[in-house]
């Protein structure tokens, strides 16, 4: 079997009892993206020399009997939002296509020192605003699964080099589905983890209230090697969680014996493919099979939630990307003569694109003066609403099954013109950013040779939950050893 | 309701965009949709709500206020798009007597 096929948690091991290299393992990579990066996209930087270094390094220190952590020679993708010391990192954007940030983010500090390899930084949606990475300002990144497809959005750089077998594992960060609906599309497994669990000391700021870093991988076990690495306290984030991080790796039990399913019907109406709802409900059946018993549970203020996100979450990036001013970073773009307004003005009408400038102009309109308590009031206090229809699901259900996505991957430009049914793509995982829940996705059937997203959602902090009841149903099936084929074109 | 061009043009001078007419049209149309669809919030009851601002009880995060290590100068204007003396530079913003 090539390297790029095992998995992450098989390719740590084999690399610690000396069985290969580094060295190895990365080259194997790099060969991988030579080869299909040509038609799949997936990076807006590819970093061969920097990673052969570092692959090197780490088969020294491993040589003079060291420990190199645990994911000691493993690759790993980074989505283009998360600061990368002398590595340039754009956003998918052009206002900051130049950006040599002088400093590490939280994640990949924690990357460094449990031994990875980064790869590369992968594309995404402009500031991760989208839900099919089309809105990247380079170029879209294609569906290893079929080309002619989206890969989702907006880590779909990230969740396509996995699927492509382009890196066994990357970093991606959730919104409002960012990591779960691309996951989903690409038949990987994305977790959204608890907001807070995971700093987010140098990812670049979309929706501060919303905004979460996570693993994407091929399976759950790799997805919970990923989160033991990067999880945990850090005091430069002000919303991180000071508590201790559980051996996620020791809840992959097998065992889902008792364990409550709760299905919301809210999220299987309107909207959902019938081949969707039957194969989540095929999943819910296994699960319940393997010892798990399901209880229908109700979300009514669920179908609010897209409203809700679609106030809150350019509120907070208007006043996020007030930053890019042509000043301290990123494109200027000025004309002799112009004042600093008008310096401002051309450089976000030039730097950002149309998608990332309409929400701007959205959140700026909610928040502005006599409009507030309309908006951004109301729909703060809606999402109220959603996060007790969560509390009172979990009095009932330890876990809730639901789609990840109405649909499978759509064709490339078969919704630009529609901006508004590219949105519905994430009408079943935004409600779970609303109440800041941890929830994962994994594949759970095919169509048309497309895969199907599982959604999983647990209580606050209960990570360990979800990936049991997550490994349960994949030690039961068959989805995850499913790789795709990338056509040659 | 569709948004009126002032409406826009105020919208468009607080978040410091530059658009073209045609895409000062564009914009009227389509944030006018987006405003629309916020109204079926209207249909929910939230008299006595409180807002989410943030979903964990964290609140008032301090630090003990004391130096501590951070980039160098240079390495913050590294990025600057035009820096002189040590500073941000940008367009004149106090007239000239």
């Amino acid at each position: 079997m090539p390297l790029t096929e095992l998995t992450a948690y098989q390719l740590a091991q084999q690399i610690k009892t000396r069985k290969i290299s580094c060295r190895e393992v990365t080259n194997e990579f790099l060969s991988r993206i030579e080869e299909v990066e040509p038609r799949v996209k997936a990076f807006v930087t590819v970093l061969p020399d920097e990673a052969r270094r570092r692959a090197d390094l780490l088969d020294k220190r491993l040589a003079g009997g060291e420990d190199i952590g645990l994911l000691g020679g493993v690759p790993v993708a980074v989505k283009d939002l998360i600061c990368t010391r002398g590595i340039r990192t754009t956003c998918s954007s052009k206002m900051l296509e130049n950006f040599v940030p002088p400093y590490d983010a939280h994640v990949a500090e924690r990357l460094a020192v449990e031994g990875a390899v980064n790869i590369g930084k992968a594309n995404m949606d402009e500031f991760a605003m989208g839900s099919s990475t089309e809105n990247s300002a380079f170029f879209p990144t294609r569906n290893p699964w079929n080309l002619n497809c989206v890969p989702g959005g907006s880590s779909g750089g990230s969740t396509a080099a996995v699927a492509a077998q382009e890196a066994p594992l990357a970093l991606g960060s959730d919104t409002g589905g960012s990591i779960r609906q691309p996951a989903a599309y690409c038949g990987c497994v994305g977790l959204k983890p608890t907001y807070g669990l995971v700093s987010r000391y140098g990812l670049i700021a979309f929706a501060s209230s919303l905004d979460q870093i996570g693993p994407i991988a091929n399976d759950v076990r790799d997805s919970a090697l990923l989160l033991q690495a990067i999880a945990g306290y850090d005091r430069r984030d002000s919303t991180s969680i000071n508590r201790a991080v559980p051996d996620y790796l020791a809840s992959l039990t097998g065992d889902v014996k008792g364990l409550r399913i709760g299905v919301p019907k809210e999220f299987f109406v309107q909207g959902v493919e019938s081949y969707v709802v039957d194969a989540v409900r095929a999943a819910i059946d296994k699960l319940c099979e393997l010892g798990a018993e399901a209880v229908e549970v109700s979300m009514p203020s669920a179908e609010y939630a897209l409203a809700t996100y679609y106030i809150i979450a350019p509120s907070e990036a208007s006043s996020n990307l007030a930053r890019y001013d042509g000043v301290q970073y990123g494109l200027r773009v000025a004309e002799p003569g112009d004042d600093i307004i008008a310096m401002y003005s051309k450089t976000r009408a030039a730097g950002f694109g149309h998608e990332v400038q309409h929400r701007i102009m959205i959140g700026t309109h909610a928040l502005s003066s006599g409009f507030y308590d309309a908006y951004y009031l109301k729909a703060q206090k809606v999402r109220t609403l959603i996060r007790r229809d969560f509390e009172k699901a979990f009095s009932q259900c330890d876990v809730l099954a639901t789609p990840t996505a109405p649909t499978v991957a759509f064709e490339i430009g078969s919704k630009t013109n529609d901006p508004f049914s590219m949105k519905l793509a994430d009408v079943c995982t935004i409600p779970v950013n609303m109440a800041g829940l941890p929830a994962i996705s994994l594949p759970c059937g095919f169509q048309n040779n497309l895969p199907i997203g599982l959604q999983l959602i647990g209580n606050l902090l209960d990570e360990s939950t979800l990936f049991r009841a997550a490994h349960a149903y994949e030690q039961a099936t068959e989805w995850h050893k499913q790789r795709a084929v990338v056509e040659k074109s | 309701m569709r948004l009126t061009p002032e409406e826009v043009d105020h919208i468009t001078l607080l978040a410091r965009l530059e658009l073209s007419p045609a895409e000062r049209e564009r914009a009227a149309g389509e944030l006018s949709q987006i405003l629309d669809y916020f109204e079926q919030l209207k249909q929910l009851d939230t008299e006595n709500v409180e807002p989410t601002e943030h979903v964990l009880p964290i609140n008032n995060v301090l630090r003990v206020d004391e130096t501590r290590p951070c980039l160098s100068l240079e390495a913050v204007l590294q990025n600057a798009p035009e820096h002189a003396s040590g500073m941000f530079q940008v367009p004149r913003v106090v007239e000239a007597e």
